[in-house]
Order: C-alpha cells, then structure tokens, then sequence
C-alpha cells in the first residue's frame, strides 16, 4: 500500500489518517505554500521539525488530534495552514485532573 | 512463508539464541565472571549478575527469569560464598528447566584462580556441547517482543516510534506477544490507552499504572514536560507521551505485566515497571540498560530499540535490534544501527514500509542473522534493587 499522505517530499507528515494537523520533517519557511492532501498550506512563519500545521479548519473545543488520538483541544478557531501549538492547543489532562480534584 | 528456527527448552518456549550464561551472585563474584568468560566469543558466553549482597526477592525473580530464558542453554553460577543470595534455589530452578547448571564458589574453591579454572572448563564443555544441539521450526506465535525507546529527539515520534508501533501491529496480528513500557512516559495518554483495552475490567488498572508512576516520578523531583519540548514543536503532555506511546502501535492492549512476569498469551501488553508503595530504592530504572533487561525477563526474545541521538547499546541473552529516527545521526552512526527511519523524513520510506523491515529483520533474527551490535560484541547488562512485584503463584516459599 502506498498512502501518498506519507510523502513529506512535501516536508509534512501526515502521522495518521485521522490526524487534522501535519507535521513538519524539515524546517519550513515563512510564506512557503504546500500542497498537502489537495490542500494548499500557507506556512505563517518560520518553523522548526516537529512543529504542526492545522490540515482542516478546527472548531474551538473540537479534539486536534495526533498518531490518531487527541493530544489536546482547541482553544480557539483554527484555520487549515495555521501553526497548532502553546497559543491555541490546550492539554485536556490537565483539565480531566482539575475535574477530578474538585469533584473528589 | 520463510521459517524461522529455535532451540526447544522443556518449557515449550524456544530460544532464537543459545547462550552460557556466566552469573556472578554478588559484586565480589563478578571479576571472577569476567575471566570466566574473557577467552570466549561473546555471542556464546556473556556475564550476568545482581552486584547486591543484601537479600532482593525482586533480584531474585529476575536472576530466575533471566537464567531460565529460552535463548539461554547452559548457565555457570559464581557465588563468593557468604552473599544473601539464595543460590541453592537459583540453581535448582535452573536444573529443574532442563538447563545444564554449574555452582562454583569462590570460597571454598580456593580463590579467584581456582575458580576461573573450574567456571572456564565447564563453560568450555557447554559451548562445545550446545554447538550440536538441534533447532526446530518455530513461528512468528512463538515470538515475544519488547520495544523501548531511548536517547530521543525530536524525530523519534515522528518516524522510529510509530514505525516500531506499525512491526508491532504486525506481529500482534500474528499471535506473537508484544511488550511496550516506560509509564512514567505515558503520563497524559493514560485515559487514551484506557481506551484500547481488550478487556473492560483493564481499564481503571491501566489507568492507576500510570497514575502511580506520575506520583512516584513526582516525588523523586523529576519533571515531565520541559521548555525543551515546546520548542522542538510539542505542546501538551499528552502529545510528549503519544510519541513515546506510538511504539505500541494500535492492536488491543491485552493486559498489564510486571518485571520477570510473562505475559499469559499472545497480544500487546503494558509492562509496569514502577514498584507499588513509596519511591524506596531510587529511579525505577536508573538507564535503558535496566529497561531492556526488564522486557528480557519477561521473555523477550528481542527488543526494538529507537533512537534519535543515537544510542549504540546491545544487550546480554537477546539481540537488540536499533531503529534510528533521525536521518543525520544514521548517517554518522550507520554501523550500529539496524534500521534507517530517518528515510521516512527525507521522503524515502512510508512508516509502513520501515514497520515491515522491522518485523522482517526480527523474524531474520531466527533464520540466522545478527543485529548490528551483536557483531559488535555488546552485551550490556544492569540489574539494581527494586522493590518485588509481590508474591505470583509458584515463585517461591
């Protein structure tokens, strides 16, 4: 099987098919626009390897998810191509630890 | 379909290695074990050991464990002659898995010389001896799996660690027995691999795994997300986690083991590596050495390695096999690494593709190959205190 997702020629990584961000395998440049998935990226800033772009449009609260599972939510609307990090990802472990603290 | 074959041992396992083990019983013993099997290739003899003199049921288990391994044939014991280890027992566990077992201590023997003498005759006898034995087929079934990850970058969840967790799926699909752990590196996805139980009933014990590593790890000072990671583009705890969560691929978790424990089946199991009760003895464990050690008590027959810094360590009993996520370091670190998953960064190789050649040169691991650093000659090996998992059915009075 070859899942052309996997193509990070394009210097993003689709980890999972039902991942909505990307990563970056190599440092990206500001201005740069991919293809990724049909869709065309518009890299807002320089990037190191390891950061995400948002693939799809995500709602506030919605899961962003990665390897296929949710590493957090959105903080706010996120747009396909914006940078997924510290500014609009926020961990829900913390927030699952407070719910049970407070109602312990 | 290719074949692989093993040494057959009286407890149905097989052995996809054949090794005299030389076992010294204390600190005091290890010199000693070190001459024993100086003369000796180290693919056939390698030097094992718990250095402590005071009693450890926990060491105790895993010298057992480990002495009674399919890939091992033949074990030499070296005792000084006044350490707490309960070596009679060892040595009668041993005989009774249909291993050959030679007790020599130092004491009684007449010293240093007089056992290397004695420990080196022996061990010659059993490396001439296992030489001749037969190997019979063995199935991919009959495989058991562990896989860690250590010296990590900022690659090793984007490329060695999902394409370890993807050989994984792969061997789980066909009934062998997998083993991923570092629970203290699963804190924030504890509700996310509750999730993938076979079993309902798994489910708050995975979570209270986790949860109890989060609490040990926390009292002995050690943090788990640093400013490090978010520059390198991570940016929850949970993300951290899922990276080094990856490496168990995406079969059903079948359920939770313990050190020297085996697992009762075929599936993919958790390995709990942190003691109950209070931090008591120090770090779990204290390097990737221990961990690799602890999978191999388990009854891995090999352990897939990913590294993104590069790390060069092999093990003592069971091949190591080396995956390296970052491109740049296999580059400069190519003959110790097996496997290359930095090509998926470059564009070169899918992660199903690197998962295949992981499964593949596992299953060669049978059909005669070696891992890089057996030839090599690593055979690294750490055994520290722990406190024990507690009493299990048939371990001992």
């Amino acid at each position: 099987m070859t899942d052309h997702s996997e193509g990070p020629a394009s210097g993003l990584l689709h980890l999972h098919p039902s991942d909505n961000i990307v990563v970056a395998v190599r440092p990206l440049t500001g201005g740069e626009v991919i293809d990724c998935e049909g869709v065309a990226l518009y890299v807002p800033r320089d990037l190191g390897l390891g950061h995400k772009l948002a693939l799809h449009d995500i709602a506030e609260g919605a899961d962003v998810m990665k390897y296929g599972a949710p590493i957090g939510r959105a903080a706010c609307a996120i747009a396909a191509g914006d940078h997924v990090h510290l500014h609009n990802l926020v961990s829900r472990y913390t927030v699952i630890e407070d719910i049970e603290g407070t109602n312990a | 379909m290719t074949v692989m074959t093993g040494w057959p041992r009286a407890d149905g396992r097989k052995g996809i290695r054949n090794v005299v083990l030389v076992a010294y019983l204390v600190e005091c013993a290890h010199h000693v074990c070190t001459k024993i099997a100086r003369p000796f290739d180290e693919g056939d003899v390698q030097v094992i050991g718990f250095s402590g003199c005071f009693p450890s049921d926990y060491g105790q288990e895993m010298m057992q464990a480990l002495c009674t391994h399919p890939n091992v044939g033949a074990v030499q014991l070296v005792s000084l002659g006044c350490e707490n280890f309960r070596k009679n027992e060892l040595a009668e566990a041993v005989r009774a898995s249909g291993r050959p077992v030679n007790l020599v201590t130092i004491q009684s023997t007449g010293g240093t010389l007089a056992a290397v003498e004695e420990g080196r005759a022996w061990v010659a006898d059993q490396v001439d001896a296992l030489g001749q034995a037969p190997r019979v087929a063995m199935e991919p079934s009959e495989l058991v799996i562990g896989t860690i990850c250590g010296g990590s970058d900022a690659t090793s969840g984007l490329t060695g660690n999902p394409a370890a967790g993807r050989a994984f799926d792969r061997f789980v699909a066909e009934g062998a027995t997998c083993i991923f752990e570092e629970t203290g590196e699963l804190i924030g996805c504890e509700h996310i691999m509750a999730d993938r139980v076979s079993d309902p009933a798994l489910r708050p014990e995975i979570i209270a795994t986790v949860e109890k590593a989060a609490r040990y790890y926390a009292q002995m000072g050690y943090g788990s997300f640093s400013n490090g990671n978010a520059l390198g583009g991570l940016s929850t705890i949970e993300e951290k986690s899922l990276g080094a969560y990856a490496k168990s691929g995406s079969s059903p978790i079948s359920g939770i083991i313990k050190p020297a424990q085996q697992a009762p089946g075929g599936g993919l199991y958790l390995l709990d590596v942190v003691p109950d009760g209070a931090p008591k003895f120090g770090f779990p464990n204290i390097n990737d050495t221990a961990e690799i050690i602890e999978l191999i008590a388990c009854g891995a027959h090999a352990v897939i390695f990913v590294t993104g810094r590069g790390s060069v360590v092999g093990s003592a009993i069971s091949p190591v096999i080396k995956v390296c996520a970052n491109p740049e370091t296999h580059d400069r670190m190519a003959a110790d690494m097996d496997v290359n998953a930095g090509r998926i960064l470059r564009g070169d190789a899918t992660l199903d593709e690197v998962g295949d050649e992981i499964h593949d040169k596992i299953i060669a691991l049978g059909q005669g190959a070696q891992t890089k650093s057996e030839a090599l000659g690593h055979v690294e090996f750490v055994l520290t205190y722990k406190t024990a998992a507690g009493p299990e059915p048939g371990c001992h009075v």
